[in-house]
């Protein structure tokens, strides 16, 4: 555990350290984007949570983030500039729509299960599409960043960032530490042997469903961080491409990986920057890179050395 | 709100239902009888719009232009299953999701390669762009009803080859039950490469027809293929029969949305706001009532499944 | 499958920015007397609804660049340019960087309203002035005026009043109104409203790049207007067009248009059906100034003997202002109030001749009826009839509090 702990705060005082080192590269536009991934590695970890230890494949997630980020606009809308107002109301609205949504998905297995998510994910961006006042298909423009008082300026990019970090960091060590108690533990059960988890006595269906109302609760605060730091949000946030983008960091990643959900948004991401730079056609060596963790690492790229094959399918899957 | 009105509204409500169910048709059978979700199946739909409208504009010739389209992507999706599907059909469902994914962003981006970014004309048949006089005072669109008329003859030509023949028998013994078909002699990976092909000959067709109605563009294929497997589930996996009724069930929902709710909301409403409402409904009542379908009948209407 | 990016992601950026650093020291010691290479973004679209336009606005664009030898008022140019595919998402995230990263002096290129209202705070807020292009949305006209933006092409409703007048002075009854369901749609059917008298049938709002208009063409039928106003730029006009001629309504009904559906690049996909569609437009091709004779005959021996639309002109003209504000501020982009005094005289030769700034920096001008027809040569395109509209300002100018 020592070696892990000690690269972790490493990590840690780098990108705490980045804003301040960046000016003088003169990347000071990268802020934005580092603060943008930790964003993303919030979702993918929560979608990870699901996904990963849970074995549901929801392919909606990013519905919750866009649910948080229309909170968002919809409340600063009213008039409230507050964070404390702001985040908490984005993380709630958003858990309990997870909640409403897994009480009927979670009824399903197997592909109907990844429709059903899908299926109100789209609902979700329809309406979202719908809605005129908060700009419909065109977007929202948020004035100004919430407030947070205590002397802390949030249009300040290197505060703002500092703020992201921290709530990012704490969040995924809290996530961490919730698939090692007892409950994720026995989430991770559902996924190997629902019957059998189910035969032990346990509360199969109550378990998924909090699991996937935290899930989406953290979803929508990324959601808020997200539409907060652009000062925009549009419908296209929640199309079903980005979620199916969530899932592929998510298993690129690795898939019940601790940090599987944050490896899996930096690999993707950086790529995707990368990528843009030499060529305007970057879609084609990342769905190349996709369909080789498909066929040969679908356990993700930290899996790679391990003795597991491919994956073979599950028994339990069958409808 | 007059029958001409309404009867025009349901032939196109129609069209786009038909349009659906050749896509529908070819998905719920791969899906049915080796249990691979196809995302790709929406870039053949792609692939066939965009031969057709490139074709057609060299050639002049539609029908020149349909074969060409069919015969071209049927060769993609020959290549696809070969190199690709056949790994996944091993696999779970996420493995299929992320490859087939991936399938769709490199094809994509080889569409954008090879014809620009910008969407392309697809030309309506001069022959075609005319009105024909359906009913008195309904000079409906000549070209449509010839998609009309290619959705209800292809889906009479499914229903024969499905329930009449032998390799029909044969299909919906695989997807019933494929353990069971293969102890009982049928060569269920034949059955699955012609089905596959198939499917893409449809998606193909589906495409080069749309093409003049609808933007011909990267991404056109992510749009269509999510109607698709709704049509897929609501039919049930593996049923032809269930995707012909789910398909026009949820064209006849579209246009209740999409041209009777509008008209109805503008009573009310003020017009960009009834504009935002049809759609919404249009949508919002597909998907709905594809998970009312899963609550009362989990497996679809007529799912071939055992 | 690492090896499919060639050096490490994180070595990239360093080696990138290390050489940007460079760059930027360099001109830091050459002194405030020399003035850095004047940046100016274009974002563009080149793909998505508006992707006609946008390589109409390219050509424009790039027409002009080529004729100034890639300098403004003198000063040598970066041109950042990139397509934002019509979507504000990728517009927002693209300006973002140009502004942050890339550090424009101008900005100018998206088609769509919704796109200029998705990006221009941002722009505003980094003090860079923004002409545009094509987009005159009546937020930016009205109560949202900022300095920093130029509608130096039209306001939004300007088009849609003239189209609505000449609908009224021609004694049409009953009409539909179509456009599509964003800003600069409701800015035009709210502007003809304001102009035309009659009855309005139906006001159909349809989905921004739609190509299918079966639903729309029936609820026409059904409304048996003498008449149909309808604003779809692009391929949306070209396909209703022609789907309205195939539906069988032509016969009875009469399509009247602003410039944007009757203009060269729906003309050149429709053709023949065209012929006597009456359009408003603040340009003509035809248009008798010396600058835009110019313009059309350099266009027209660059591009293969086309005909350039609107879109190419108004682009064309965005180049020239700029031009004409760098070399009135001394050469000094980065003196963004100089930058902006130069911009609201407008002195320049514009392609329309001349025109002024009001005060919410929406233009004073004409607006013309235009008829398609067949030129000498046998041509399909337009050709000017009249002014309908002399030097005319837009509604929103009062809303505006700057002077």
């Amino acid at each position: 555990m020592k070696p892990r702990f000690l690269l972790l705060a490493a990590l840690l005082v780098a990108l705490a350290a980045f804003p301040l080192v960046a000016p003088m590269l003169g990347m000071e536009f990268y802020i934005g984007f580092v603060r943008r991934v930790l964003v993303v590695a919030l979702a993918a970890a929560s979608l990870n949570f699901i996904l990963g230890f849970g074995g549901m494949v929801a392919l909606g997630h990013a519905g919750f983030i866009g649910v948080g980020a229309y909170t968002v606009v919809a409340l600063s809308d009213a008039g409230v500039a507050s964070a404390w107002l702001l985040w908490p109301a984005a993380a709630l609205v958003a858990g309990l729509a997870a909640a409403l949504i897994g009480t009927v998905a979670l009824r399903t297995r197997g592909v109907y299960f990844i429709m059903t998510t899908l299926a109100f994910a789209q609902m979700l961006y329809f309406v979202a599409v719908s809605l005129r006042n908060y700009g419909g298909d065109d977007g929202y423009t948020l004035p100004a960043r919430p407030t947070l008082g205590l002397g802390i300026d949030l249009g300040n990019e290197t505060h703002f960032y500092w703020l992201v970090l921290a709530l990012v960091a704490l969040l995924l060590a809290w996530m961490q530490r919730a698939t090692r108690s007892r409950f994720g533990h026995a989430l991770m059960g559902i996924r190997d042997n629902e019957v059998r988890m189910r035969a032990l006595g346990y509360p199969v269906f109550r378990i998924q469903l909090v699991a996937f109302a935290i899930a989406g609760a953290i979803a929508g605060l990324a959601g808020a961080l997200l539409a907060g730091g652009n000062g925009f949000i549009s419908p296209g946030a929640m199309h079903w491409t980005q979620s199916a983008t969530l899932v592929v960091m998510v298993v690129i990643g690795g898939l019940g990986r601790s940090w599987g959900g944050p490896v899996g948004a930096v690999v993707w991401l950086l790529l995707e920057e990368v990528l843009k730079q030499y060529t305007d056609h970057w879609h084609l060596p990342l769905g190349l890179l996709l369909i080789a963790v498909a066929l040969w690492a679908p356990k993700g790229l930290a899996a790679l050395g391990r003795r597991h094959g491919p994956s073979r399918k599950k028994k339990t899957e069958a409808a | 709100m007059t029958s001409i009105l309404i009867l025009e509204q349901l032939l196109n409500g129609l069209g786009y239902g038909l349009m659906l169910f050749l896509l529908a048709a070819g998905l719920t059978l791969v899906f049915g009888i080796m249990d691979v979700l196809n995302l790709a199946h929406g870039s053949l739909f792609m692939a066939g719009a965009y031969v057709a409208a490139e074709a057609h504009t060299r050639s002049g010739s539609f029908v020149a232009a349909i074969v060409l389209a069919v015969v071209v992507t049927v060769i993609v999706a020959a290549l696809l299953e070969m190199l690709l599907m056949r790994q996944l059909y091993k696999r779970d469902h996420l493995a299929q999701v992320l490859a087939t994914f991936g399938v769709i962003l490199v094809a994509d981006d080889l569409v954008k390669m090879i014809w620009g970014p910008s969407p392309v004309m697809a030309p309506t048949p001069a022959a075609l762009s005319g009105p024909i006089e359906l009913v008195p005072g309904l000079p409906y669109p000549a070209y449509r009803l010839v998609i009309l008329g290619a959705g209800v003859l292809v889906a009479l030509a499914l229903y024969l080859l499905v329930n009449h023949t032998r390799v029909g028998m044969r299909v919906r013994a695989g997807a019933s039950d494929r353990p069971m078909a293969e102890l009982m002699g049928v060569r269920v990976g034949r059955i699955f490469n012609g089905v596959f092909l198939l499917g893409a000959a449809l998606a193909a067709l589906a495409g080069a027809l749309m093409g003049p109605i609808v933007a011909v563009q990267v991404g056109m294929g992510e749009q269509i293929l999510i109607p698709a497997l709704v049509v897929l589930v609501i039919g049930g996996i593996g049923s032809v029969r269930g995707a012909f009724i789910a398909a026009l069930l949820v064209g006849l929902v579209d246009t209740i949305g999409r041209a009777f709710m509008p008209m109805l909301l503008r009573a009310t409403l003020p017009p960009a706001t009834a504009a935002d409402l049809g759609p919404l409904f249009a949508e919002v009542a597909m998907y709905a009532l594809m998970v009312a379908v899963l609550i009362f009948r989990p497996s679809g209407l007529f799912s071939a499944r055992a | 499958m690492r090896s499919k990016s060639p050096k490490p992601p994180a070595m990239n950026i360093l080696s990138r920015s290390l050489r940007s650093l460079m760059l930027v020291s360099a001109f830091g010691f050459a002194g405030a007397a020399l003035a850095a290479p004047v940046k100016v973004g274009l974002a563009l679209d080149i793909s998505g609804p508006f992707a006609a336009l946008g390589a109409e606005a390219r050509d424009g664009f790039a027409l002009g660049i080529k004729q100034l030898g890639g300098k403004l008022g003198g000063q040598d140019v970066e041109f950042v340019q990139a397509d934002m595919g019509g979507s504000p998402d990728q517009a927002k995230q693209l300006v973002d960087r140009m502004v942050q990263r890339d550090k424009i002096d101008l900005f100018s290129g998206p088609i769509g309203s919704n796109i200029a209202l998705a990006v221009g705070p941002t722009l505003f807020a980094a003090k860079v002035p923004y002409l545009s292009s094509n987009a005159g949305p009546s937020q930016f006209a009205g109560a949202q005026c900022s300095p920093y933006f130029f509608g130096t092409a039209y306001q939004n409703d300007q088009f849609h009043e003239a189209a609505g007048k000449f609908a009224q002075d021609r004694g049409f009854k009953k009409m539909v109104l179509i456009a599509p369901n964003y800003p600069a749609g409701k800015d035009a059917l709210g502007g003809v409203k304001r102009q035309f008298k009659g009855q309005v049938a139906d006001e159909l709002y349809t989905k921004l790049g739609q190509i299918d208009y079966a639903a729309e063409l029936a609820q026409i039928r059904a409304a048996k207007p003498d008449s149909i106003y309808f604003f779809l730029p692009g391929a949306m006009g070209i396909n209703f067009i022609k789907q309205f001629v195939g539906a069988g309504l032509s016969k009875d009904i009469t399509l009247v248009t602003s410039g944007f559906s009757a203009d060269e690049d729906v003309i050149g996909a429709v053709g023949e059906p065209m012929l006597g569609l009456f359009n408003t437009s603040h340009w003509a091709h035809d248009l008798d100034n010396a600058a835009n004779k110019a313009f059309v005959d350099a266009f027209k021996k660059e591009y293969n003997g086309r005909y350039p639309s609107v879109y190419a002109a108004q682009a064309y003209d965005v180049i020239l202002a700029m031009d004409a504000a760098v070399k009135q501020a001394g050469g000094n982009a980065q003196n963004r109030e100089a930058v902006i005094a130069a911009l609201k005289k407008a002195n320049y030769a514009s392609t329309r001749g001349s025109f002024k700034y009001a005060n919410n920096h929406f233009p004073i001008e004409n607006f013309y009826l235009r008829v398609i027809g067949k030129d000498a040569q046998g041509k399909i395109t337009n050709k000017l009839i009249n002014t309908i509209l002399t030097n005319y300002g837009d509604s929103y100018a009062v809303n505006c509090k700057m002077k």
